[in-house]
């Protein structure tokens, strides 16, 4: 039995259907698993995704992308490979993609997480012979907080810099992380402002029914904004720029898995660190490796070399698979890399991370 | 141990200087003497003991958490701090309702903690220390934990100089910072009680030790536009050599005598020789100079002086090996009074007053050496040249003489404080440089844990590349993360934290001397290297070779 995926200069390819899953390249058929800039790339003559997620490809692929949705679940055929998507708690519309053909069931996880989002639907394990995983924070310090404990601290956060007159500024991915992370807080502390990165996804999410706290865009040309009381979301990528200016005295903070290592804060210089990211963490990939039920495993992007091993040790057939996804941009990338500028992605001309990082001949990238 | 893991997480929590001012004041004007005390000796780098190996604890940490060896390994390489990668993967603590049952680490005081928990766990049995840290696991937090490991293997640094412990305490205490890092200087701050006297607000007859700060130059390099010519008149410049050495103040004052690195730290224990030829000055005499290692005449070179100055006790055996001498450049007090204010070239007529005997500069190289004499005190001579163009050609010779260039004091200046841009210069010679191979990196540890910032470089000798320097800064942050990518996509084999690469990136090294040394597999031995930049445009067969380094040793190629 031949495999339902393999890796192709292009990508994840699936022969006996003819489609790629998150091709890096422009392909004729591709099946994107979720928006973020590593899966998803300008080009290819047709796109099927999630129906939760179709606005927001939509914003990031551009007015005329030819893009076809399925709701979750449902399952299509494919020349002869039967596809149906399942939802993978990344983001909102992110999918696991499920192949069928000729007896055998393969699962391509995308990026996927297990804790609770209010802002998309939650993981669901799906069954199969075969499991594509990723493995971003594949390493066993990597646990995350719950939701709750991530709340709580942003609030006190927020409150006490909101107290001494100091504009509260997070840092997080334009699309997923700053939405879970305005539905996270008590929007009764004070306005929430954000980036223009992050409105334009802000207002696919709403358009796609999300519910959102009441987010106001910094308007253009605008000399002071915040009046140290708001909370202000914005990409990374505002770093080392002019644009923080606008807030006055402010305490900045990141938002992202990797701040769960001391050194990782430190050497970015921030005075505070939220662990909170849309990425499994350890316990979480083993829990949803054991619930796919798959004997045989395909480690992707991270720590894939160890979680492959330890696998191994536990009786599956496990092994990694090198491929151009990068998962969460370590902090360390920041203004190097950048997956989030608004410009570049409009563009569509600003090379993403992977194909950076795939044209210096370098595996893994980001995490390992 | 929650006020200290607290203080812990908050001075690691900021970068800024005044935060952790507060954070530390804040400590100590809450925390029991006895916890203090303690404190002050873990926050000032005191000397820890290491109650249980790491090895143990790597071991028992594979066993709780069910994970094999090696992952915990993995997992150790990835975060690059060992008490923070244990905490990390142990399992949450038990439910509080468990914790009532014993006595809580974290709410028992850090000076008792030390004492019963670490202290005492050191001389136990290995099945009795794996039950204590067993227990200790299941009660505390991450966060806690990190500490506690930290305190447990003797490792705990926090990200807070001597000199900010000592502001803390002087803002607790109400004195004058500089009486309270004396204070601190005076012994270690051994229980409750002796904290209680460090805070005591009248003065301490140690006081009278103190040093002044000390006034420091600013590199002439053509930066901003200073250079020679733009000093006005050679005449009204006094020129000396800037020796490589430790900058350092003997204070003579009513009985005592003390010597004072610039870190504002006492080195008597180190320096037992200089005590002895200052016991020799009139009381009320402040010389401000450099320690030096001279020994059969020729100047020994840092290395050999570091040797002396990080000890807390010095053997006769060292003593004889690596004698030292105080090279005398200015004199701040002369019978109780401070001359600082006074200009400079009348500083320096009392100084020969009361140091006549020059140091004999620049005869290292040649052999001749200090005369004789029973003291250890010395005058730094001045370099006298006619125009800035005969003082230039003096200090191409400095690298020969075993000095770093000149210094250029104004004659008319008063003795400054800090770095005052003006009357002190020092006008270095251009380091020697080279382009270097990386051969191995190494994972940083604090600001760079987890990213390969340690590089050991080599250079091409008979077809392969030797490891001559190892070498830290110099890159930018960006760059650092990208050779870090680079590092781990051309590893060729893993040792520890060590990662030997496939030769592809190309260094410039600089550095300030090159000298024969039987401790480098290379038999050279370079000073002050440090990363210029990253050399993109070369290919490693481009890079220099072992001769091209061996050419630069002073005095030609002994082999």
């Amino acid at each position: 039995m031949q495999d339902l995926v393999e890796v192709t200069d292009a990508g994840l390819y699936c022969r006996q259907g003819d489609f790629f899953v998150d091709p890096w390249r422009p392909v004729p058929r591709a099946i994107i698993t979720h928006a973020h800039a590593d899966h998803a790339r300008r080009g290819c003559g047709r796109y099927l995704c999630a129906a939760p997620g179709k606005l927001v490809l939509r914003s990031r692929m551009g007015g005329q992308a030819p893009i076809d949705a399925v709701r979750h679940g449902e399952s299509i055929l494919i020349n002869d490979v039967r596809v149906s998507l399942h939802p993978a708690g990344h983001v909102l519309g992110s999918a696991q993609v499920r192949l069928e053909h000729g007896g055998t069931t393969w699962v391509v996880t995308g990026d996927y997480k297990l804790e609770r989002d209010p802002t998309c639907a939650p993981f669901e394990p799906v069954r199969c012979d075969v499991l594509v995983t990723e493995s971003t924070f594949g390493l066993p310090v990597y646990r995350w907080p719950s939701s709750e404990v991530i709340a709580a601290d942003l609030d006190r956060w927020w409150r006490g810099n909101r107290d001494a007159g100091r504009t509260s500024v997070v840092l997080a991915y334009a699309l997923g992380k700053a939405q879970r992370l305005a539905a996270l807080v008590d929007p009764s502390i004070g306005p929430i402002v954000a980036h223009g990165a992050v409105m334009t996804m802000v207002e696919a999410y709403r358009a796609s029914g999300v519910r959102l706290p009441p987010i106001d865009r910094v308007p253009p040309r605008a000399r002071r904004v915040g009046g140290g009381r708001a909370l202000v979301i914005a990409p990374p990528s505002v770093l080392g720029g002019s644009w923080l200016r606008l807030f006055g005295e402010t305490s900045v903070a990141m938002a992202s898995g990797w701040m769960t290592l001391r050194g990782v804060r430190r050497r970015r210089g921030f005075a505070q660190g939220f662990v909170v990211s849309d990425h499994a963490d350890f316990p979480g990939l083993l829990a949803a490796i054991e619930a796919s039920g798959a004997r045989r495993v395909l480690v992707t992007h991270g720590f894939a070399d160890p979680l492959a091993r330890l696998l191994r040790e536990r009786g599956l057939d496990a092994a990694p698979l090198v491929t151009r996804f990068t998962g969460e941009a370590s902090p360390d990338a920041v203004g190097v890399e950048e997956d989030d500028d608004p410009e570049a992605s409009a563009s569509g001309t600003a090379p993403s991370p992977g194909a950076d990082a795939a044209a210096a001949g370098i595996p893994g990238t980001a995490a390992e | 141990m929650r006020p200290f893991t607290d203080l812990f997480w908050r001075l690691d929590g900021t970068t800024r200087t005044s935060e952790k001012l507060e954070a530390l004041v804040a400590y100590f004007r809450g925390a029991p003497p006895d916890d203090a005390a303690c404190a002050i000796d873990v926050l000032s780098g005191g000397r820890q003991i290491r109650a249980v190996p790491t090895s143990l604890l790597r071991q028992w940490a594979a066993e709780v958490t069910g994970l094999p060896p090696w992952l915990v390994e993995e997992s150790y390489a990835h975060v690059g701090d060992l008490a923070e990668t244990l905490a990390l993967i142990l399992p949450d603590p038990a439910a509080p309702a468990d914790e009532a049952a014993g006595a809580n680490e974290a709410d028992v005081g850090l000076a008792r903690l030390m004492r019963t928990t670490i202290h005492s766990l050191r001389h136990e049995t290995e099945a009795r220390k794996r039950e204590v840290v067993l227990a200790t696991w299941r009660r505390l937090a991450s966060r806690e934990r990190i500490v506690w490991h930290k305190l447990l293997t003797g490792g705990c640094r926090v990200g807070v100089s001597r000199t900010l412990v000592a502001r803390a305490l002087a803002e607790v205490a109400g004195v004058e910072p500089a009486v309270m890092a004396h204070r601190l200087m005076g012994g270690d701050v051994v229980d409750g009680e002796a904290y209680r006297r460090l805070l005591a607000p009248q003065r301490h007859d140690a006081d009278d030790r103190r040093p002044y700060p000390f006034f420091l130059a600013s590199a002439l390099d053509g930066a901003e536009g200073h250079d020679v010519a733009s000093l006005g008149g050679v005449a009204d410049w006094q020129a000396e050599w800037k020796w490589d050495g430790m900058r350092a103040q003997l204070v003579r004052r009513g009985s005592d005598v003390a010597v004072w690195s610039r870190g504002e730290e006492l080195v008597n224990e180190a320096f037992p020789d200089i005590v002895a030829a200052g016991a020799t000055l009139p009381a009320g005499t402040v010389l401000d100079g450099e320690l030096l290692a001279v020994a059969g005449g020729r100047l020994l070179g840092f290395s050999m002086l570091s040797r002396r100055s990080g000890r807390r006790t010095v053997t006769r055996r060292l003593l004889e090996d690596i004698p030292c001498v105080f090279v005398a450049y200015d004199l701040l007090e002369e019978r109780g009074e401070d001359l600082r204010g006074r200009p400079l070239h009348e500083r320096r007529l009392r100084l020969e007053a009361l140091v006549p005997t020059p140091f004999a500069a620049g005869t290292a190289a040649h052999g001749a050496g200090p005369p004789q004499v029973p003291s250890a005190i010395f005058l730094s001579p001045v370099v006298s040249a006619a125009s800035w163009t005969d003082l230039g050609l003096l200090r191409a010779e400095a690298r020969r003489r075993g000095v770093e260039g000149l210094m250029l004091k104004r004659r008319a200046s008063p003795y400054g404080v800090g770095r005052t841009r003006g009357d002190w210069w020092k006008w270095k010679i251009e380091p020697l440089e080279i382009d270097a191979v990386l051969l191995y990196a190494q994972a940083g540890h604090g600001r760079r844990a987890g990213l390969h910032s340690d590089y050991t470089l080599g250079l091409w000798h008979e077809g392969r590349l030797v490891t001559v320097a190892k070498a830290y800064s110099g890159l930018a942050d960006t760059e650092i993360v990208e050779v870090d990518r680079i590092v781990r996509a051309t590893t060729l084999e893993k040792h520890g934290p060590v990662r030997i690469c496939e030769p592809t990136l190309v260094f410039q090294l600089a550095f300030e001397a090159v000298s024969t040394s039987t401790r480098h597999k290379s038999g050279v031995a370079v000073r002050f290297p440090r990363i210029v930049r990253w050399r993109r445009d070369k290919q490693p067969s481009e890079a220099g070779t072992l001769d091209d380094l061996r050419r630069m040793i002073p005095g030609g190629v002994p082999r």
